[in-house]
C-alpha cells in the first residue's frame, strides 16, 4: 500500500543513501518513522539492462503500463553514466517515461552511476530497498550494459531481462559477454526492423547451448507489440524457481574472490621477491614475458598449468 | 556532492534548443541533469522534481504563457509540501514580468543573452544561498530520528 | 580568359609574397581565420583558380533553365517581385483577419498564417492542455467555423494563402477547402501552402503527435489529393527554417531538407503515382541569416541540387518538377532582445541576402522579434524593408545579380558537394525515417548547435549591442503587441457556440468513417473534409486518430 507523501519521502531517502549522508539502516528508519516500512523482499526487483540505443526506456515504459493495469505499484531506478571527466550527467531515461508522472501508483528516479564505472551506481541497491520499503510491488532497475553491470545487476535484482535489437551480421557478438550469462530473459526490441528473426534464432541456439531455459521474445516497445507476451513471461518466472539465487551466489562469490585475487596480486608485487623481478626487467636481464611468468609463479606456482 | 538540476520544458512549446545547450552545459559544469523532455504538464514537472529530489527547477518558456506556468509550478510544489527546491527560469519572458515572478519565488530569471557561464554561476550561487535540497532533507531527518529516539 | 600570363594561382603566390607580406608584418590580420557561421573558413580572396572546377554551361546555365542555380524563372523579379508575405496571427479569427486587411492595405502581396500552440498541437481551445496558451502565439482555429471568420472578405481566387501548420495540416487544409466551396471559389484557381512537413518537426520545430510513418502517410495522402484536385496549390513547404534556427549550420540547413523533400518524394511515388504529376508542386522553405555570403551560396546551391536530383534520382522530364520554388523568412534568431531597433538593419541586410539569391516569397522579421509576436508598426517598417529593396535597390533589373563572383561559386559549389556527401550518408543508414528513429539528424544538429554556442561564448562570433559596443544604460522602450487576455475567454465562447449548433450525430459518424479509413490505405483526404464540413473540431479529429496512428514520444539527444 502506496502511503501519502511518499514520493518525497522515497526521494529523500534515496537521496541520504546516494550522497552518503546516511548508512541504508539509517534510510530505512526514516522511511519506517514516515510510515514507510514494508518488509525485505516482499518486493520484485527486474533489471533490465542492454546495449545503450535498444529502447529500454520504452519497453521500461511498457512494462509500468501493463504492471499498473493489473494493479501493482512500480518504482523505476533508472542508471546512466556520469562523464569520466566532469563527473556530470544528463539523465534523459525518464523522458521516455514521463506519462506516468502523474500516477501516484509509479515512482522513477534517475541516478547517474557516479563511481561506478557507467553500469549501476554504488547506491542503486540501497535504492531499490528503500523503494521496497517505501511499499512498491515491483522495482524496476534500469541500466546501460557497460562496465560491470552484469556482475553488479545480479546482487540487486530476482529477474533479469537483457533488450537488445536486431543486428546485421552475427548479433549475439554484439551483446557483451557477461550479460549472455545471467539473462532471464531475452528481448529482442524494435523487431520490426531487418535482422530481428535472426537475431532472435542466433540467440535461441546459444541458449539451448547452454541448455537453459530462457525464452527469446520479441517486442516493438514503441507501438506495445510483443510487450502482453513480455508481461506473461516476467509474471511466470517471479513466482518460480530460485536459480537467480543460484546465479546471484556464484556471482558474489566469483567478485569477491576476483577481488580478493588483485589484493593478493598487488601485494606480490610489492614484496622484496616481487621487486626483484622488476629490478631485473628494469635491467633488461629478462623480458617482459619471463617477468610475468616469474610473478604468477610466485603468486600461485607453475604458470602454464592448463 | 553534485548539484542536481531538473530542467522542464512546460506547454506546448517545442523549442527545446535552449534546455538542451543548458542540460549539456551544466552536465559539462559537473552537475546531474534529469530532462524532462517536450509538452510537460506543472503536475508532471513537479512530480519529477519531487522524485528526483533535485536542487533546482529550471524552466525554459518561450511561449509567452509563463505568467500561467510558473504560478502553478510555485503552487503544486507547495501542495506537495516541498519548499526547498528552488525554481529558476529561462527563455522568453518580459522584462516587466520578472520582478512579478520573482515575488512569487522564482528565485532567479535568465534573459535569452545570459552565457551559459552566467547560468553555471547563477545555479551554484542559488544552491549555495539555499542549501541543497538533499543536505536539508537529512538534517531533518536526523532531527526526526533524533526525536523518534 | 586565355592569357600567356602565369597561372591565377602562381600570380596569387607572388602576390602574397610581394605585396601582402610586407603589409601584414606591419599590420597583421584581425584573426586567424575568418569563417562563415557554419565554420567554413574564407580565403583571403577569390580567383579564377578557386573556381576552376566550376563550368558555366554545366552548373550555372540560365534563369530557368536546369541546373536553375541562376533561379527558377527566366525574368524572375523583372517580370514581377516576389510574394511579400508577412506572417500574421494571433487572437482569434476575427483579430487576425483585420491584421491581414491591414498588411494587404499597405501593399502585402500573400497572406501567412500563425496558429497559437493547440491548433498547431491538436488540441481544441478547450483542452485542459490548452490552458494560458490560446490565442497567444498565434490564431486559435477549432472549426472551420473559424477559419470562414479568418479569410472572411478575402478573395481566395486571387490572394495566395499560406499556412504554417504541420501535423494537424491535413485538418486545416481541408477546414480550407471547405470554406472555398462554401464562398463559392473554385477550388482549381487555389494558391497557396500549407507548410505540411512533419519530418523536420521531429528533428526541429517538434511539433508532432502521431509517430514519424503514420505522419508520412498523412502527408502523402495530402500531396496526392492535391495534386489530384488543385493545380496551384503547394501542399507542401519542407522547411529548413526551423532545423537552422535550432542551431543548425547552413549545409545541414539545405542537405536536411532536400532529404526531407527526397523522402516525401519517395513516399508519393511508392503509392503509384508518377512524379511529374506532384513535383511541380512542391515547395521549400529556407531561413535567410545574417552570413551574406553564405547565405546567397546556400539558395543557389539548394536550387542546383534539387533539380540534379530530381532529375538523375528520380527521373523526372518536366522542368517544373525540377525546379526549386521558395518562402523564405529571415533568421530570428539573429535578432536581439537589447538595442531592438539594430534588428532592423539585420533584416534588411538578411532580406536583401534573400533577394539575391532567388526567393520566390519572403517574410521580413520585425525589430520585436526577440520579444514578442509582431506589432503592427514592426510589421510595417518589415514591409517596407521589402518595398525599399525591390523599388529602390536596382537589383531587381538583373538576374542572380552575384553570380559570378569567385566567392560565392565557390561556396557554392562546396555546399552542393556537401549536400550529395550527407545524402550519401543518409542512403546508407537507411533513409529519412530511419535516420529520424536513430537520432541520426537530432544529433547532428544537437553538435552543430552546441559548437556555434561554444564559439560564441569564445567570442568568436560578436553580437553588436549585446557582446560588443554594449550600452548598458536602459534598452530602448518599444511598444509591443498587446496580448488581449481576453482573447481566449471568446474563443472558448466561440467553440461552445460550433459544438452547440452542430448535428452531434453527423459529427460522430463522420469521425468514425474516418477511423475506419485511416486504419486503410485509403487516402484519408475525403474523410477528413467531409467530418471538417460536419464541423468536427481538429482536437476531436486529432484525438479519434490517436488509437489508429499512436501517440510520439522523442528520444531526446543532447
Amino acid at each position: 500500500m502506496i502511503g501519502t507523501h511518499v514520493s518525497r519521502d522515497l526521494a529523500r531517502a534515496i537521496s541520504a543513501v546516494e550522497n552518503r549522508i546516511s548508512d541504508l539502516p539509517a534510510a530505512l528508519a526514516q522511511l519506517s518513522a514516515h510510515g514507510h516500512r514494508a518488509a525485505a523482499g516482499h518486493a520484485d526487483v527486474i533489471g533490465v539492462t542492454g546495449p545503450p540505443g535498444a529502447g529500454k526506456s520504452t519497453l521500461v515504459d511498457r512494462l509500468i503500463e501493463g504492471l499498473r493495469a493489473s494493479g501493482e505499484t512500480v518504482a523505476v531506478i533508472a542508471v546512466d553514466p556520469s562523464s569520466p571527466f566532469t563527473r556530470g550527467a544528463v539523465l534523459g531515461d525518464r523522458v521516455r517515461m514521463q506519462r506516468h508522472a502523474g500516477d501516484r501508483g509509479v515512482f522513477i528516479r534517475s541516478m547517474a552511476s557516479r563511481e561506478g564505472g557507467g553500469g549501476l551506481a554504488p547506491s542503486t541497491r540501497d535504492a531499490v530497498r528503500l523503494a521496497e520499503a517505501a511499499g512498491f510491488d515491483v522495482v524496476i532497475v534500469e541500466t546501460v550494459g557497460v562496465g560491470q553491470v552484469e556482475l553488479e545487476i545480479v546482487a540487486v535484482a530476482d529477474l533479469i531481462l537483457v533488450v537488445t535489437v536486431p543486428a546485421l551480421g552475427d548479433s549475439v557478438q554484439t551483446i557483451k559477454a557477461g550479460l549472455t550469462e545471467i539473462a532471464d530473459i531475452f528481448v529482442v526490441n524494435m523487431a520490426d526492423r531487418p535482422g530481428a528473426n535472426r537475431t532472435a534464432v542466433d540467440l535461441k541456439h546459444m541458449v539451448h547451448e547452454g541448455r537453459r531455459d530462457i525464452p527469446v521474445l520479441q517486442t516493438i516497445a514503441q507501438d506495445g507489440t510483443g510487450v502482453q507476451a513480455l508481461l506473461e513471461a516476467i509474471a511466470a518466472r517471479r513466482h518460480g524457481d530460485d536459480s537467480n539465487a543460484v546465479r546471484a551466489v556464484r556471482f558474489e562469490v566469483v567478485r569477491r574472490a576476483r577481488d580478493r585475487a588483485v589484493i593478493a596480486a598487488l601485494a606480490q608485487l610489492d614484496s622484496s621477491d616481487g621487486a626483484g623481478v622488476l629490478d631485473r626487467l628494469r635491467a633488461r636481464d629478462i623480458t617482459r614475458n619471463d617477468a610475468i611468468d616469474a610473478l604468477l609463479t610466485l603468486l600461485e606456482g607453475p604458470v602454464h598449468a592448463y | 556532492m553534485p548539484i542536481k538540476v531538473l530542467v522542464a520544458k512546460p506547454g506546448l512549446d517545442g523549442h527545446d534548443r535552449g534546455a538542451k545547450i543548458v542540460a549539456r552545459a551544466l552536465r559539462d559544469a559537473g552537475m546531474e541533469v534529469v530532462y524532462t523532455g517536450l509538452h510537460q504538464t506543472p503536475e508532471m514537472i513537479v512530480n519529477a522534481a519531487v522524485q528526483e529530489d533535485v536542487d533546482v527547477v529550471g524552466v525554459s518558456i518561450l511561449s509567452g504563457a509563463h505568467m500561467t506556468i510558473f504560478p502553478k509550478v510555485m503552487q503544486l510544489l507547495a501542495d506537495q509540501g516541498v519548499d526547498d527546491i528552488c525554481v529558476v527560469g529561462g527563455g522568453v519572458i518580459q522584462e516587466d514580468d520578472i520582478p512579478k515572478l520573482k515575488a512569487i519565488g522564482v528565485r532567479e530569471v535568465f534573459n535569452a543573452e545570459a552565457s551559459t557561464q552566467d547560468l553555471i554561476d547563477g545555479i551554484e550561487r542559488i544552491v549555495g544561498e539555499y542549501g541543497r535540497a538533499s543536505t536539508r532533507a537529512a538534517k531533518a531527518a536526523t532531527a526526526a530520528a533524533a526525536t523518534v529516539r | 580568359m586565355q592569357t600567356t600570363e602565369k597561372p591565377i594561382a602562381d600570380q596569387q603566390r607572388d602576390w602574397e609574397q610581394l605585396t601582402l607580406l610586407p603589409f601584414t608584418d606591419r599590420r597583421p590580420e584581425a584573426r586567424e581565420a575568418f569563417r562563415t557561421q557554419g565554420g567554413a573558413v574564407l580565403e583571403r580572396v577569390y580567383t579564377p583558380a578557386h573556381v576552376a572546377d566550376v563550368d558555366y554551361a554545366r552548373d550555372l546555365g540560365f534563369p530557368g533553365q536546369f541546373p536553375y542555380t541562376r533561379g527558377p524563372y527566366p525574368t524572375m523579379y523583372r517580370a514581377q517581385p516576389w510574394t511579400m508575405r508577412q506572417i500574421a496571427g494571433f487572437g482569434t479569427a476575427d483579430d487576425t483577419n483585420a491584421r491581414f486587411k491591414y498588411l494587404i492595405s499597405q501593399g502585402q502581396t500573400g497572406i501567412s498564417t500563425d496558429f497559437d500552440m493547440p491548433t498547431l498541437m491538436g488540441y481544441d481551445s478547450d483542452d485542459v492542455r490548452s490552458e494560458g496558451e490560446v490565442g497567444r502565439e498565434g490564431v486559435a482555429i477549432d472549426s472551420v467555423d473559424d477559419m470562414l471568420d479568418l479569410y472572411a472578405a478575402i478573395d481566395l481566387e486571387k490572394i495566395s494563402v499560406s499556412m504554417t501548420i504541420n501535423p494537424s495540416a491535413f485538418i486545416l487544409f481541408a477546414m480550407y477547402l471547405v470554406v472555398a466551396e462554401e464562398r463559392g471559389f473554385d477550388r482549381k484557381k487555389l494558391s497557396g501552402t500549407i507548410q505540411n512537413d512533419i519530418i523536420k518537426e521531429y528533428v526541429a520545430q517538434k511539433e508532432w503527435v502521431y509517430p514519424p510513418r503514420p505522419a508520412m502517410r498523412i502527408v502523402r495522402d495530402t500531396i496526392t489529393y492535391s495534386a489530384q484536385h488543385l493545380p496551384r496549390y503547394n501542399p507542401v513547404n519542407v522547411s529548413g527554417y526551423h532545423t537552422r534556427e535550432a542551431g543548425s549550420t547552413a549545409i545541414q540547413e539545405v542537405a536536411f531538407t532536400l532529404a526531407a523533400g527526397i523522402a516525401y518524394v519517395e513516399e508519393v511515388v511508392k503509392a503509384g503515382i508518377d512524379v511529374d504529376e506532384f513535383a511541380p508542386r512542391l515547395s521549400f522553405f529556407f531561413v535567410s541569416q545574417i552570413d551574406f555570403l553564405e547565405e546567397v551560396a546556400k539558395f543557389r546551391a539548394a536550387r542546383r541540387v534539387w533539380a540534379r536530383v530530381m532529375q538523375e534520382r528520380f527521373g523526372a522530364k518536366k522542368p517544373e518538377s525540377m525546379r526549386l520554388r521558395f518562402h523564405c523568412q529571415t533568421a530570428g534568431v539573429s535578432c536581439t532582445a537589447r538595442e531592438p531597433l539594430n534588428n532592423i538593419a539585420r533584416t534588411a541586410i538578411e532580406a536583401l541576402a534573400a533577394v539575391c539569391g532567388g526567393a520566390q516569397s519572403l517574410h521580413t522579421n520585425g525589430y520585436d522579434e526577440a520579444l514578442s509576436i509582431p506589432s503592427e508598426p514592426a510589421m510595417k517598417i518589415a514591409l517596407r524593408t521589402q518595398q525599399i529593396i525591390a523599388e529602390e535597390v536596382g537589383i531587381v533589373g538583373t538576374i542572380d545579380p552575384l553570380g559570378g563572383s569567385y566567392a560565392l561559386e565557390r561556396l557554392t559549389a562546396d555546399i552542393e558537394k556537401a549536400c550529395f556527401d550527407y545524402f550519401a550518408e543518409i542512403d546508407k543508414r537507411g533513409g529519412v525515417i530511419a535516420c529520424i528513429e536513430d537520432n541520426f539528424f537530432q544529433l547532428e544538429l544537437a553538435d552543430a548547435a552546441y559548437d556555434l554556442h561554444r564559439r560564441k561564448d569564445a567570442g568568436e562570433r560578436q553580437v553588436v549591442g549585446v557582446t560588443k559596443y554594449r550600452d548598458n544604460s536602459a534598452n530602448p522602450h518599444v511598444e509591443l503587441h498587446h496580448v488581449d487576455e481576453a482573447a481566449a475567454e471568446r474563443q472558448l465562447g466561440r467553440l461552445a457556440k460550433t459544438k452547440a449548433s452542430r448535428d452531434g450525430e453527423a459529427v460522430r459518424v463522420a469521425l468514425d468513417k474516418l477511423v475506419r479509413t485511416a486504419k486503410t490505405d485509403e487516402n484519408i483526404m475525403p474523410a477528413t473534409i467531409a467530418a471538417v464540413k460536419a464541423r468536427a473540431t481538429g482536437g476531436e479529429i486529432i484525438n479519434a486518430l490517436r488509437p489508429v496512428f499512436g501517440t510520439y514520444v522523442e528520444t531526446p539527444v543532447f
